[in-house]
């Protein structure tokens, strides 16, 4: 019945054991390690550069509040796709990626190309109260947000680690992170204002605006293809 | 059995934790007023992940390999000191989890959200585990090691590669982190161990479980030691190269996304070769499955491994993943398995423990019956609303006018599938309604029992391991 063959190995703890093991590391190494090397199949896009330090702090948050989970971004190669979202995500577009934020599901809409794609203020809205823009909505509200300054102790640090990594700063961008992110903030409040938001000066440098200079980025390295801000589609949602 | 209660008691109530979190964020899907602040979907959801696979199942595995391993090696384990450092630093990694997660401190890498201060204690957890487990077979006193035993320690060491790779990072503070790798690399990787946590944590294990206990509760052997054989290699050889299925359509190569796509379809026969061999287990005594509450639980865990290991493959074909990513069809095939498959075996294994480990018997078998027909229906209440709902949401978008233009707005989609978030949310609340039930049951074994072994029985455990082979 048994298969007599066998029976040794099924004696020999190390044996088996190791014996598991390498036939596991074979699929891995052959799914892992190629990519590294086939540098050919990462085309590399013109125009993609790493994120600012206000945008790479909205990144942070958009990670620390699981935004991926409701949220992809890749845009899949169909006509259906393109049209709904925009071009198709290249692999060259996420080189500055850490982490990757592709996600997995579609609770909300892809946010690939969503940078442009409505104002600064509908945003401002809509992370207040979804549902205040749309109301079939049952994206939470992130009121909190603009409540809460944006901790900017770390920026600097970030970017170092960032560029240790492969991100190419330049020394000015490192010495003046905390600067850079605090004009950049300023230039989106002052925007929100100017559009008639009153904004406390806690608002005005809160974490909701790094998430908004975050999301405007995304998608727009691909400069010919950039997608022009309609404002028409702003009530629709989609 | 100290360290074996405890993995028991504190899986149960992981999963009891981790359920009812699950049914929170259901309920958040439908009703967002539900969102309190940071206490939203987006942070609580890997809670409910995190609780249910590593507090509720690993729990369960724990429990379930260090009573079996003692039993096919008659011996005690390794080293009890090594085994209540694990209980603790295990229960500790998981209260920490659902804390730092709670406040935001996380990778974003789905089912390895952990920041690298709680890596760092899971891998050291991990190590304490394989040294206790592997040392207790090398000091076994029956030559043989039974089939279980391999898949407990094929999951003991993939795990430790899948987790230690995926989750190199450079710490920026004392909770963040950058990942080693970026964008596509790092979708690579982190699919490479996102499908294989399913493959090693939910499956290969449950897999031991179901190996050394669904035999001991039906009083026969395993069908064929020639499938086991089959199943094993074959399993683990071909599990760990179907990652890519999770990024077909993504900028990932195309020869990555096809080499996941064959290696899906190819896990059918390993897959159903485990399933046929659990089932066949049960030829001539299937007469027991009537009455016994834990068999019905093997049994229907084993057909809906065989169901959702046949839906998985056939998501990983280009044509039907094109419809089903993204959608609640994930969502569906995940609890099919999750639910149908691994949190059944589990109830089992740990109905069929915990009264040995109390030196009782089970408090009422008609609650455990009451619980395995709650669960079973729903199960079915919340799969099938997630399979209508995910293949709605894949029409809708892809619906175009005869001009070619979009038919919905996406809004439109989310509003669609509201009734069937309802319906799954119901099913959901079913589920937890039998674990409710099976707390009490436990509650109450665990009263009528003893930790302590009866004298009557003293003399007959010399090693407080009472004499059991597997097959």
């Amino acid at each position: 019945m048994a298969w007599e063959w066998h029976r040794p190995l099924e004696a020999r703890q190390l044996t088996l054991a190791v014996l598991s093991f390498v036939l596991v590391t074979i699929g891995g190494l052959v799914l892992l390690i190629p990519p590294y090397f086939l540098q050919g199949e990462i085309t590399t896009v013109p125009g993609v550069k790493p994120y600012t330090a206000l945008e790479q702090e909205g990144r942070d948050l958009y990670v620390r509040e699981g935004c991926y989970l409701c949220h992809s971004q890749q845009i899949r190669p169909f006509k259906t796709e393109t049209d709904r979202y925009g071009p198709y995500s290249l692999a060259g577009e996420s080189i500055y990626d850490r982490p990757f934020q592709f996600g997995s599901r579609r609770i909300g809409p892809d946010l690939a190309r969503v940078g442009g794609k409505y104002p600064d203020s509908w945003h401002w809205l809509h992370l207040r109260n979804p549902r205040e823009i749309e109301t079939r909505s049952n994206m939470p509200a992130f009121a909190f947000l603009e409540e809460t300054p944006l901790d900017t102790s770390t920026t600097q640090r970030k970017l170092e680690v960032l560029r240790w990594l492969g991100s190419p700063y330049s020394d000015r961008e490192l010495e003046h992170a905390v600067a850079d992110a605090r004009a950049q903030m300023a230039t989106i409040a002052d925007g929100l204002r100017s559009g008639g938001m009153a904004l406390s000066d806690v608002q005005a440098q809160s974490e909701a605006i790094a998430l908004i200079a975050y999301l405007q980025h995304l998608g727009r390295d691909l400069g010919p293809y950039a997608i022009p801000l309609k404002t028409a589609q702003v009530e629709e949602g989609r | 059995m100290a360290v074996v209660r405890g993995f028991a008691l504190s899986a149960l109530i992981w999963g009891l934790v981790g359920m009812l979190v699950g049914l929170v964020i259901a309920l958040q899907l439908v009703w967002p007023e539900l969102n309190f602040g940071p206490l939203h979907f987006g942070r609580i959801r890997p809670v409910h992940t995190n609780a249910v696979i590593f507090g509720f199942t690993l729990g369960v595995v724990f429990a379930g390999s260090y009573y079996a391993v003692q039993r096919l090696c008659r011996v005690r384990l390794f080293s009890d000191a090594l085994s209540r450092i694990h209980l603790w630093m295990w229960n500790g990694i998981i209260a920490a989890a659902a804390v730092t997660l709670l406040l935001g401190k996380t990778t974003s890498k789905e089912y390895a959200e952990l920041e690298w201060p709680l890596d760092l204690a899971v891998v050291v957890m991990w190590v304490i585990y394989g040294i206790n487990f592997f040392g207790t077979i090398a000091k076994r006193r029956v030559p043989q090691m039974y089939v279980a035993l391999w898949f407990w320690m094929s999951a003991i060491l993939t795990v430790a590669m899948l987790y230690v790779f995926n989750n190199l990072e450079f710490p920026v503070s004392a909770f963040k982190s950058y990942s080693l790798y970026s964008g596509v690399h790092d979708a690579n990787i982190q699919w490479w161990y996102g499908h294989n946590a399913v493959g090693f944590v939910l499956t290969v294990p449950i897999l031991g479980l179901m190996y050394y206990f669904l035999p001991k509760q039906a009083g026969r052997p395993i069908y064929s030691h020639r499938l086991s054989i089959l199943h094993f290699w074959s399993l683990i050889f071909i599990y760990i190269w179907a990652g890519p299925h999770h990024l077909i359509y993504s900028p990932l190569p195309d020869w990555a996304q096809s080499l996941g796509t064959v290696f899906s379809l190819m896990l059918i026969l390993p897959s159903w070769g485990g399933m046929l061999n659990g089932l066949l287990t049960l030829r001539g005594s299937w007469d027991k499955v009537r009455t016994d509450p834990l068999l019905k639980m093997f049994v229907v865990g084993l057909t809906f491994y065989g169901m959702s290991t046949f839906e998985g493959p056939m998501m990983a074909v280009k044509t039907v993943n094109s419809l089903s990513h993204f959608t609640n069809w994930t969502i569906g095939h995940v609890h099919s398995g999750a639910l149908g498959w691994v949190a059944l075996t589990c109830f089992a294994t740990l109905y069929y423990m915990i009264p040995r480990l109390w030196h009782t018997t089970l408090w009422s078998v008609r609650l455990a019956e009451a619980h395995f027909w709650v669960a079973t229906l729903g199960i079915v209440t919340y799969v099938t609303p997630m399979w209508i709902s995910g293949v709605t949401q894949g029409l809708m978008w892809r619906a175009v006018n005869p001009d070619g233009s979009l038919t919905y707005t996406f809004i439109e989609t989310v509003g669609a599938i509201r009734i069937y978030d309802m319906i799954r949310a119901a099913g959901g609340a079913l589920f937890l309604t039998g674990v409710i039930l099976m707390f009490i049951n436990v509650i109450r074994t665990i009263q009528q029992g003893s930790p302590a072994v009866p004298a009557e029985h003293a003399r007959l455990v010399p090693g407080a391991a009472p004499a059991a082979a597997g097959r």
